[in-house]
């Protein structure tokens, strides 16, 4: 029975170790190629590097810029959208569901090269509206990921809290305010966590749309092709002091995220 | 007025998400080089798709890729799961937390440091595979962990210990009991598995052997390109996916709908 319960454990072993190889061994080789430099000896001059460059603050506030407007696009297109179609009497909400979902099922690379088939015929050239051209990426390759949660909690809302709201002398808008738009705030917040980050740094995108302005992404890109790990490793450091202030401030769950992209399917 | 509203607004945003799609198949079955062209119908994007050694090599190897790692994941995950939750709290919370640190982590940081530590540290060449191969599966063991966990959790814990009053093996608990109970986790945590190692671009980006391409790092840089026959040839391949996941979702929907309407049944 002792050998036993010691192998039942003992089969979380390998994983454990492939996490400490693969999660804690490169963000302690991160954390020491940031502090030092080509020589091996410690320095600030990475840190420091990057918060007095103006090019560097202006890419981090690019970034912040993209994934501000991409998150409250894809917001305002996936709120309405989910509320709509999740209290709808439809029966066959679920069908409607899929159809939003599945184009994350099929290659981002190639969604967005669709996309920009279509801008080029819009705009004539792509170079002349970058930013905008950046957000509307972003949103097309991201808004699943925001209509998804916020469906879900929508629809798993008690109706009959929006009938005692009612009975107690709400009207339609204001049931809404003060009891459905309250309630569902954790699938927005999961729905922001899911867009905003990635919009900082999924600089494919801005490639592939021929914006050539840099986002943190790549900046992170842009030292790698330079043999530079030095920098490239404070820029992940700082990114990823970015998304743990993130997380901690937005509190998600992320299993929320394991659901989100592949528990629709089965 | 409300009323018309509201799938106004479901369908412009369907259109939105689609339209860029279905034209561009569209146009895949015509001789045009750009969208908006009218051009004669004709096939020859998907004689390109299919014959062109380039692009059946990239497909394959995205495939493989897929593959591979997502066994390579489930094994790791579903295993580490299952250790996990039969061990100490502590030993639990600890690899739960460290699980998460990939979820919630960017790609771009992922990739690089995975980069750094295998080929600039541990001095591991590129063109074994291991770096990629390492890092896909990197990015999918924890998704397996985050699907097998709860259904760990909802398991009756006294159906293992009954197995082993009854004379089973450890072995033959877990292979007879424990795995089949959890098995619905790790069957979504395969797909979704496969499906993350299909969408990747950074991770390969990082760690993949420079001759090597994924069909994301292939359509980035032939993007770039300005060669058309290569261009058009792969609006063919975005029709051939489409095709394949509207089938895949339609044929796992039906199914799903047809098993719990026999639940319904039952009851």
């Amino acid at each position: 029975m002792q050998i036993f319960k010691l192998s039942r454990k003992s089969l979380g072993i390998p994983y454990g170790i492939f996490l400490i190889l693969f999660v804690v061994l490169p963000l302690l080789v991160l954390f020491y190629f940031a502090f030092t430099n080509g020589q091996g000896h410690f320095t600030l001059a990475n840190l420091s590097d990057f918060f007095t460059d103006p090019n560097t603050l202006g890419t981090l506030f690019y970034s912040f810029a993209v994934a501000l407007v991409t998150t409250a696009l894809c917001l305002l297109l996936a709120y309405p959208a989910a509320y709509f179609l999740a209290t709808s009497s439809l029966k066959q909400k679920e069908v409607l569901l899929l159809l939003f979902i599945m184009p994350m099922w099929i290659n981002f690379s190639l969604r967005i090269t669709a996309l920009k088939e279509i801008l080029t015929v819009i705009e004539g050239n792509l170079a002349r509206y970058p930013f905008a051209n950046a957000v509307v990426g972003m949103t097309y390759d991201f808004l699943p990921f925001m209509i998804l949660p916020i469906y879900n909690t929508i629809s798993r809302l008690d109706p009959s809290l929006i009938e005692a709201a009612k009975d107690l002398g709400a009207n339609e808008r204001h049931a809404f305010l003060k009891v459905t738009l309250p309630l569902s705030m954790p699938g927005v917040i999961s729905g922001i966590a899911m867009v905003f980050l990635p919009a900082m740094t999924n600089y494919v995108v801005l490639d592939m749309l021929y914006n050539s302005t840099y986002i943190m992404g790549s900046l992170i890109g842009s030292y790698f092709s330079a043999y530079n790990w030095h920098g490239g490793s404070m820029i992940a450091l700082i990114l990823l002091a970015i998304i743990i202030l993130f997380t901690i401030l937005t509190g998600t769950d992320q299993d929320d995220r394991a659901s989100g992209t592949g528990g629709a399917l089965l | 007025m409300k009323k018309t509203i509201r799938p106004l607004f479901i369908i412009l945003v369907l259109v939105f998400l689609y339209a860029p799609i279905l034209l561009l198949i569209l146009y895949s079955f015509t001789d045009a080089t750009t969208i908006g062209a009218i051009r004669g119908f004709s096939l020859h994007n998907y004689v390109t798709l299919f014959t062109t050694e380039e692009l059946r090599q990239m497909i394959l190897g995205t495939l493989w890729l897929a593959i591979v790692s997502a066994i390579l994941a489930v094994l790791l995950g579903t295993f580490g799961a299952i250790g996990s939750f039969y061990s100490s709290k502590k030993i639990n919370i600890f690899m739960s937390s460290l699980n998460q640190v990939p979820v919630i982590n960017a790609d771009v940081v992922t990739g690089f440091s995975i980069c750094i530590l295998l080929v600039e540290v541990f001095g591991i060449d590129k063109n074994t595979f291991i770096p990629l191969v390492a890092g896909h599966t990197l990015l999918c063991a924890p998704f397996v962990y985050l699907s097998v966990m709860p259904k760990l959790k909802q398991m009756d814990p006294y159906l293992y210990e009954a197995a082993l009053d009854l004379g089973a093996t450890p072995f033959k608990a877990l292979n007879r009991i424990v795995i089949p109970q959890i098995s619905s986790g790790i069957i979504s945590g395969f797909a979704l598995a496969i499906t993350l190692s299909l969408d990747d671009y950074f991770i390969a980006t990082y760690t993949k052997p420079s001759t090597f391409d994924t069909i994301s790092t292939y359509v980035v840089n032939a993007t770039k390109g300005a060669q058309t026959t290569i261009k058009t040839a792969l609006w063919a391949l975005c029709a051939v996916i489409f095709v394949i996941v509207v089938l895949v979702v339609t044929v796992s929907n039906l199914r799903t709908m047809r098993n719990s309407r026999k639940e319904r049944a039952g009851i």
